[in-house]
């Protein structure tokens, strides 16, 4: 029977950690099959132009080297995702739309000569004007898409018409806030591995979401399902970052192997990998807050617009996050949200934990700290004053039925600025030119897909008796070092009454697991974690039932050792699956065409407080003091929520203060972990991390989703932290010493925004 | 299908002497091989450049290792690696602003293979033990089988951008610190992208003799040496503003003229690290702060306000 120490709510040793320490764990890399070629990418050194032909160097030796085009993809040439708008490899004659996006592929022997292969490879191209702000996407001169350039646009309204109400408002406050690029820097660069037997195409690789690749391939090999199968190796990191790009990874893996009729295997240089897959959208939003003088918020205007890059892949769902929680988690009463992503010739945006929120909770919660300072106000007595509570409605009309959060979070935080702070936290010496400030942020991140979402998706999840007699669960979510495979072995160990030791977690395969839905949107835990529940307790019963049927006494102690019964089943029957598919709890409704209902089954809260020292000789700000209170529903591990919000924190605290991607002319300047700064061991303050559980009845235990909300709000805890210290505003982000410095001097010269 | 396939082309030829004589007489065998220590530069971009026809390799060379005091100064092996210096006392005692650029380079793997003399001889404008050269008064010493060792004040050392005054057949042998005099104030800054294993935006090493100084009594200043790093195709000294302190009395005043002589003494460039802006103004706060806390009276053994981490 399971020990108190693995039970849900405890935190046993990950069920990977002993492969990955001692280096056992496999990933794509270091995966050789016999004759496998290595796959080198020839990619466009223009943003914008015709591709009109291809040139191979004709004194290289193209003896050994496969090379392929367009024109060898046997289905179609798009990387299937919402709109078929990207190609696998632009055609001759086709239109080049970013830097670094692929034409050719090579696959040789060796590194050296695919590398070789692929510097031997001329691209004729006929340039194009091209677009790198969100401006010249507006203006239009150049259409990239359609007749204006936006991708998408979304509009949520609550309320009166918003110009009157903020007319009648006794304080109008108005920002315009920006955010740059975000690189994933996952620690392991992206990898596919393409091995074809017979007329089937098996792709390995370092992904998130196995049935997504699979989508893809099938329409780029033009295959049936059953021919084409992905598994996931183990994956050192996605964040996002391996959500779609694998598809193109995989691809071009599949059709180097089939033209070669050997493996071959595609793994990214980190330069490659920084230049060419996605990142975080860079935004700007306007937002306008009203209010009465006491506090309360009245209307909210918010115009968002994100650069969604070069094709339309995941912009659209991203902004449709962002515009979800634009208003924020505060009851305002008249409410516009319009929200835009614009095509322009940077490399796609795409999904990067947070999804769109990060950037619009940064605009919202800024205004917050502005309004709070117009009104004389204490920040957070303004923010108690207008959280939500139970049974409040949101912009998008959704009622809130329990597990919310948003005061017990702010609570917590501000119990734990009155103890003292860690000891061993690096700070700067008390000098007159050391400046001091506190910011704070509340917010809040809807688990799960949006609207509709997972009643189309239909996630699926398996427990089984497998055919040798272990008890396994089997789902297409990813462990990419988050924890997935831990958090469910003990929620299936938890709801089976076995040790975790007991129950294998399949490696996710498509021909071995069922289609959970991606491994995204703070949805792991909560949606499929609460499907393998389910499934682990209804192969319970049937075991339990079994050894009535075989004649165990009821005081038989063996009735209650469930691997014994699984063995005898397995032995007896052969193999016993119970599959469970998600169904949406009674009473959620939404309208994908009036943006209206409930934008997300249930939402995380949280709430942050920075307080930074910011030295004025070099404008670098240094947080001193960082405690960050994260509503989970319910810890299912412990250590390992509290090392996703730990994680997810350092993350936010770098897109603050560190990590900025650099173009120009649409090609990334920064391409190495060198000049692609993210911040170490030393710039992460010492976390004062707080779990909160307020339970939702319809997650695993209680459980909701963790992965993305602490990304979301510690970036402005920190802008309006160091607008504290310095006195002028701060509506950017990352907030470089470089950054910071003009900003105190347009400040100086211009008068405090 | 075939078996194991082969992932590496033939490696290029590899030589490791093991005395000071073999590696010059290998130099000047082949003046086009690519001469290495820790290797921790070389490393990093060799994917991006073609290889070498061979490596000389001289990580380890023990007549290359040592860090020896005699009557004049320190003598300081170019194969001492940052770990060494780190290690040695008299660099400590010293030599803080020395000690202090060897503490915040790289990581701890860093610092255990890489050197002073592959940081001089690479000679990046961003090379962190530079501009402690500069402040130093450091002297180079090279060495080739046919002419045998001669010395080059490091003030003359690079040439170019990344050029050096380095033969074709001389190996960089040795870097020679004079003795600071006794009462010399040492301040190393390091401005970088974040707080470790980070590149510099900009960098200051500076030194400073005070005289008639006493309590409530700052003194005026004997001897000075500014060096900025990252500001310029190489590290640079500012005589302009060597010459505004010396004689002078540290006090705000001062630290305000000193300020303006910094930003018109330098043009740093706008890169992928940093601006031009940035650099300037940094830089001339560095030096402005160094004035400033010449001020405060001088802490035993310990550089006055050598900068915020613990």
């Amino acid at each position: 029977m399971i020990g108190l120490g693995e039970r849900v709510g405890a935190s046993p040793p990950r069920v990977d950690g002993a492969a990955k320490v001692t280096g056992a764990a496999r990933y794509v890399d270091d995966l050789q099959p016999p004759g496998c070629l290595v796959g080198r990418t020839v990619r466009s050194r223009v943003a914008h132009g015709v591709l009109r032909a291809l040139e191979r160097d004709p004194g290289f030796d193209w003896s050994d080297v496969t090379f392929v085009t367009a024109a060898d993809v046997p289905g179609r040439n798009v990387v299937t995702l919402i709109e078929d708008d990207q190609p696998v490899l632009v055609p001759v004659g086709g239109t080049i739309r970013h830097h670094d996006e692929a034409v050719a592929l090579v696959a040789a022997p060796t590194k050296e000569k695919a590398e070789a292969a692929r510097a031997a490879v001329r691209l004729v191209v006929d340039p194009l004007p091209a677009i790198f702000t969100l401006d010249d996407a507006l203006r239009a001169e150049v259409k990239l898409h359609g007749q204006d350039n936006v991708f998408k646009r979304f509009e949520v309204t609550r309320g009166d018409d918003v110009e009157r109400a903020l007319a009648a408002c006794d304080v109008v406050v108005e920002g315009v806030y920006e955010t740059g690029a975000q690189e994933q820097m996952y620690i392991e660069p992206q990898g596919m591995l393409a091995a074809w037997e017979g007329d089937t195409c098996h792709v390995t690789g370092s992904l998130q979401c196995p049935y997504y690749v699979h989508k893809a391939l099938k329409v780029t090999l033009g295959l049936p399902a059953e021919r084409v199968v992905i598994t996931q190796a183990v994956t050192g990191g996605g964040f996002g970052g391996k959500e779609e790009y694998p598809s193109m990874i995989g691809a071009h893996a599949a059709l180097l192997a089939r033209a070669a009729g050997r493996p071959v295997k595609v793994v990214y240089e980190r330069d490659e990998d920084v230049a060419a897959t996605t990142k975080r959208h860079p935004s700007r939003v306007r937002h306008r807050l009203g209010l009465a003088k006491d506090g309360r918020m009245l209307a909210a205007d918010v115009d968002v617009l994100f650069d969604g890059g070069a094709y339309a892949t995941l912009t659209q769902v991203v902004l449709s996050r962002g515009v979800l929680h634009a208003a924020g988690p505060y009851r305002i009463p008249t409410v516009r949200i319009v929200g835009r992503a614009l095509a322009t010739n940077h490399p796609p945006h795409g999904a990067f934990r947070g999804f769109g929120a990060p950037q619009t909770t940064f605009a919202y919660e800024r205004q917050t700290a502005k309004a709070a300072r117009a009104l004389g106000m204490d920040p957070v007595a303004l923010r108690r004053l207008n959280l939500y509570r139970d049974g409040d409605v949101t912009a998008t009309g959704q009622t809130l039925r329990g597990s919310v959060a948003a005061h017990p979070t702010l609570d917590r935080v501000v119990a734990q600025l009155e103890q003292p702070p860690p000891a061993g936290r690096r700070t700067l010496p008390q000098a007159p030119h050391v400046k001091r400030g506190r910011g704070v942020a509340t917010y809040f991140h809807g688990s799960g897909f949006t609207g509709s979402g997972e009643e189309r998706l239909k996630g699926q999840a398996t427990v089984a008796v497998a055919a040798d007699g272990v008890l396994e669960v089997r789902a297409g979510s990813t462990d990419m070092g988050q924890g997935a495979t831990t958090t469910f072995a003990q929620i299936a160990a938890t709801a089976l009454d076995v040790h975790v030791s007991q129950v294998r977690v399949a490696q996710p395969s498509t021909d071995k697991v069922p289609d959970s839905g991606p491994t995204v949107a703070s949805r792991t835990c909560m949606i499929v974690g609460g499907l393998v529940d389910q499934a682990a307790r209804a192969v319970r019963s049937k075991l339990e039932a079994f050894a009535a049927e075989v004649g165990l006494a009821a005081d038989d102690p063996a009735r209650g050792d469930l691997p014994a019964l699984a063995r005898r089943w397995a032995a007896a029957r052969g193999e016993l699956a119970e599959t469970h598919t998600y169904r949406p709890p009674a009473g959620i409704r939404w309208d994908d065409q009036t943006y209206r209902g409930d934008a997300y089954p249930v939402f995380g809260w949280a709430a942050c407080a920075v307080d930074v020292a910011v030295d004025t000789d070099t404008w670098e700000v240094v947080v001193e003091r960082c405690v960050h209170a994260v509503d989970v529903g319910k810890a299912i591990n412990p250590t390992i929520v509290q090392g996703q919000i730990d994680g997810g924190t350092v993350q936010a605290l770098g897109w603050a203060l560190w990590e900025s991607v650099q173009y120009r002319e649409g090609k990334v300047l920064n391409d190495r972990m060198t000049n692609c700064i993210i911040p170490t061991a030393i710039e992460a303050p010492e976390l004062e991390t707080l779990l909160v559980e307020e339970p939702y009845a319809h997650g695993p235990f209680g459980a909701k989703g963790v992965g993305e909300i602490p990304m979301d709000g510690p970036g402005a805890a920190v802008a309006s932290a160091v607008e504290d210290a310095l006195g002028v505003a701060m509506d950017e982000l990352p907030l470089l010493p470089e950054v910071v410095h003009r900003r105190v001097r347009a400040g100086r010269a211009g008068g405090a925004a | 299908m075939s078996g194991a396939t082969p992932t590496r082309t033939p490696a290029p030829a590899w030589l490791r002497p093991a005395t000071l004589a073999d590696a010059l007489a290998a130099r000047a065998a082949h003046p086009d091989w690519l001469v290495v220590a820790g290797g921790t530069d070389v490393m990093v971009g060799s994917t991006r450049r073609p290889e070498p026809p061979g490596v000389l390799d001289l990580f380890g060379l023990a007549e290359l290792s040592a860090i020896t005091e005699g009557p004049d100064g320190l003598c300081v092996g170019a194969g001492a690696t940052y770990a060494a210096l780190l290690r040695h006392p008299t660099v400590r005692d010293r030599f803080p602003c020395l000690h202090e650029a060897a503490r915040e380079v790289g990581a701890l793997q860093i610092q255990a293979r890489g050197t002073l003399g592959g940081n001089v001889q690479t000679s990046s404008p961003v090379g962190d033990t530079l501009p402690p050269l500069l402040a130093l008064d450091a002297e180079v010493e090279v060495a080739s089988a046919a002419r045998g060792p001669r010395r080059v004040p490091y003030a003359a050392w690079i040439t170019s951008y990344r050029k050096t005054a380095l033969a074709t057949d001389e190996l960089l042998v040795a870097v020679h610190l004079p003795w600071p005099a006794p009462g010399t104030r040492q301040r190393w800054r390091k401005v970088g992208t974040r707080k470790a294993q980070a590149i510099s935006k900009v960098m200051l090493a500076a030194t400073a003799r005070l005289e008639g100084d006493g309590p409530g009594r700052p003194g005026t200043i004997a001897h000075a040496r500014v060096a900025l790093g990252a500001v310029a195709d190489r590290p640079v000294r500012l005589p302009t503003v060597e010459a505004l302190l010396v004689g002078a009395s540290p006090d705000p005043a001062l630290a305000e003229r000193v300020r303006e002589a910094v930003r018109a003494a330098i043009t740093p460039i706008t890169d992928v690290r940093s601006t031009a802006d940035y650099r300037r103004e940094v830089a001339a706060n560095l030096v402005a702060r160094f004035v400033l806390d010449l001020a405060a009276p001088a802490l035993p053994g310990a550089d006055p306000g050598a900068g915020g981490a613990p």
